[in-house]
């Protein structure tokens, strides 16, 4: 099913006002309803490496097994989707690509990457996880946080150590608890959400929401969804603005329709229909 | 490192560095910051050092502790803050620079934990040496520090929940605060020239602010420290400023500029 019609998708990255070069990695597949956001770590250019191993190995793979599966369809041995199963077993193949590299060749010693993976399909978003990047979601008006940080922080602030008015000051923002990468093998946090029309998805890297207000975030979304290109620029011109410390990466998606999994031949009219 | 500075009436009677990941305040001699006097609790106070942040928590004993004049149960000590134990004063130091660990640590690259040595300073604390701990996930976090390519991923269970691996990181930058909203420039105003409300003002004090109609014509007002911007949003009309239609690129406005939008004009204006 191709979802060029039903998802409008924006991107924009930068390297920031202080860092050299880039680090963040992007990438869209608007057909296959897949969009990737990686933010690498690494010395010298290992960081680019890792997370543009990243975005690469996951949108190829996902493409090449969409066009011969249907990831609303339910596996009837283990009863899990198969959406599911193959974002993290693509999640896991890019593990360990950058794994391998990192062990085998020294300049890449260590490298790795934050990761959020969106797969759009049946009226429904999958989104897989690791590190502080960022899957927020506008609705209605409403802006929220999707997805819930691995790091250190994070977990201060699930304890009730400190408040997240303090976090905002804290000093230890970049420590991450989960990576891609990093081990022999990883285990995302994968999530499933119904959409809406009208929704926009904003992915982002720590160096948009370290610099941005998710306040301020949430209002170049409801001022300027009208134009999505527009908005994707806008909030990283905000980041660097403020001060620009790190690489910003943006990616919007915003769901123009419904787009239900066709499940028969009726169903496939209906939807054709619409 | 982080430090306090104890004194009494203006006196300074002594500096502590805050090294361990607990320092407690109180009467008794076992405290670690030992205040001989009846305002003072027994225990009174700890604080805890995380990394280099610290915390306030009053043990709930007796006498309060007040932080800036305000009675606090818990506190996130921020740099100059003076607590406050009957009449002595103990003021809050964050550190300003990296200690001289040779390299200077990027605090605000992205970097995991690793496990390793988080499992080796929970091995040292299970053989009883919580001290030898401490100055090991010290070392740990020095070492991703100085080297950017620091990996790993920490072991959820290498220490207890409630004090997820402190440690009092010696090499470290002062916390990246985003930066303030754009201040000192001066505030920018609209005035309608025409249409139904015309005579009225819109101070322009948000970092956007849209205007016009949806679905006909929307522009978007962006407030940078560089100054104020217009920027056609939709509509398959652009809006005028002096009678020139903008381009798709944000356009700079100038003081007494008169933009024209859905058949409304308005001024821009400097307040001073």
């Amino acid at each position: 099913m191709d979802l060029t019609q039903t998802l409008e998708i924006a991107t924009c990255t930068d390297p920031g006002m202080v860092r050299s070069h880039n680090e963040d990695s992007i990438a869209a597949d608007p057909a296959n309803g897949l969009v990737v956001l990686a933010d690498g770590m690494g010395g010298y250019n290992a960081g680019e490496v890792a997370s543009g191993m990243a975005t690469t190995v996951i949108v190829t793979e996902m493409r090449q097994i969409l066009s011969n599966a249907k990831p609303y369809e339910v596996d009837q041995k283990n009863k899990e989707e198969i959406a599911a199963r193959m974002v993290r077993e693509q999640v896991l193949k890019a593990n360990s690509s950058i794994y391998q590299a990192a062990q085998s060749q020294p300049q890449y010693a260590g490298m790795g990457t934050t990761l959020v993976v969106c797969l759009f399909y049946d009226n429904r978003l999958l989104v897989a996880h690791l590190g502080d990047s960022r899957l927020y979601m506008s609705r209605e008006g409403k802006f929220k946080q999707v997805t819930r940080d691995h790091s250190l922080l994070q977990e201060q602030i699930d304890s009730g150590i400190i408040t997240p008015e303090q976090a905002k000051k804290a000093a230890h923002k970049n420590l991450v608890t989960k990576a891609l990468g990093i081990d022999p093998t990883v285990e995302p946090e994968i999530h499933e959400y119904p959409t809406k029309p009208g929704d926009i998805y904003l992915l982002c890297s720590d160096g948009l929401c370290d610099m941005v207000d998710d306040e301020d975030i949430g209002m170049t979304l409801s001022a300027l969804g009208g134009n999505l290109k527009l908005a994707a620029q806008q909030l990283v011109q905000m980041a660097n603005d403020n001060g620009g410390r790190d690489n910003v990466s943006v990616i919007l998606v915003r769901v123009l329709r419904e787009y239900p999994g066709a499940k028969g031949v009726m169903a496939k009219v209906f939807a054709w229909l619409k | 490192m982080a430090k306090l500075i104890l004194s009494m009436d203006g006196l300074v009677l002594k500096e502590i560095p805050l090294t361990k990941e607990r320092t407690t305040i109180g009467r008794k001699p076992h405290n670690d910051i030992q205040i001989d006097n009846l305002a003072v609790s027994g225990e009174h106070a700890v604080i805890v050092t995380i990394l280099n942040d610290s915390f306030l928590d009053d043990l709930g004993r007796t006498n309060g502790t007040v932080v800036n004049g305000n009675p606090v149960k818990k506190h996130f000590l921020q740099n100059n803050d003076v607590v406050e134990l009957g009449k002595y004063k103990l003021k809050f130091v964050g550190e300003a620079a990296p200690a001289a660990s040779g390299e200077k640590a990027d605090f605000e690259k992205t970097m995991v934990l690793r496990p390793s040595a988080m499992k080796a300073a929970a091995a040292a604390a299970a053989g009883g040496g919580a001290q030898a701990a401490v100055a090991q996930r010290q070392a740990a976090v020095q070492a991703a520090a100085a080297s950017a390519s620091a990996t790993g991923i920490a072991d959820k269970d290498a220490g207890p929940k409630a004090t997820p691996a402190p440690a009092a990181a010696p090499a470290a930058a002062p916390a990246p605060v985003a930066a303030p909203k754009p201040a000192g420039q001066p505030l920018g105003a609209i005035q309608l020239l025409s249409g139904g409300n015309a005579g009225k003002e819109l101070e322009l004090t948000k970092p956007l602010t849209t205007l016009g109609k949806p679905g006909v014509q929307v522009a978007v007002l962006t407030r940078r420290p560089q100054g104020y911007f217009i920027t056609h949003v939709e509509g398959a009309k652009r809006p005028a400023v002096n009678g020139q239609e903008i381009g798709a690129a944000p356009h700079s406005l100038k003081d007494h500029d008169v933009i024209e939008l859905a058949g409304i004009k308005m001024e821009f204006f400097l307040k001073a």
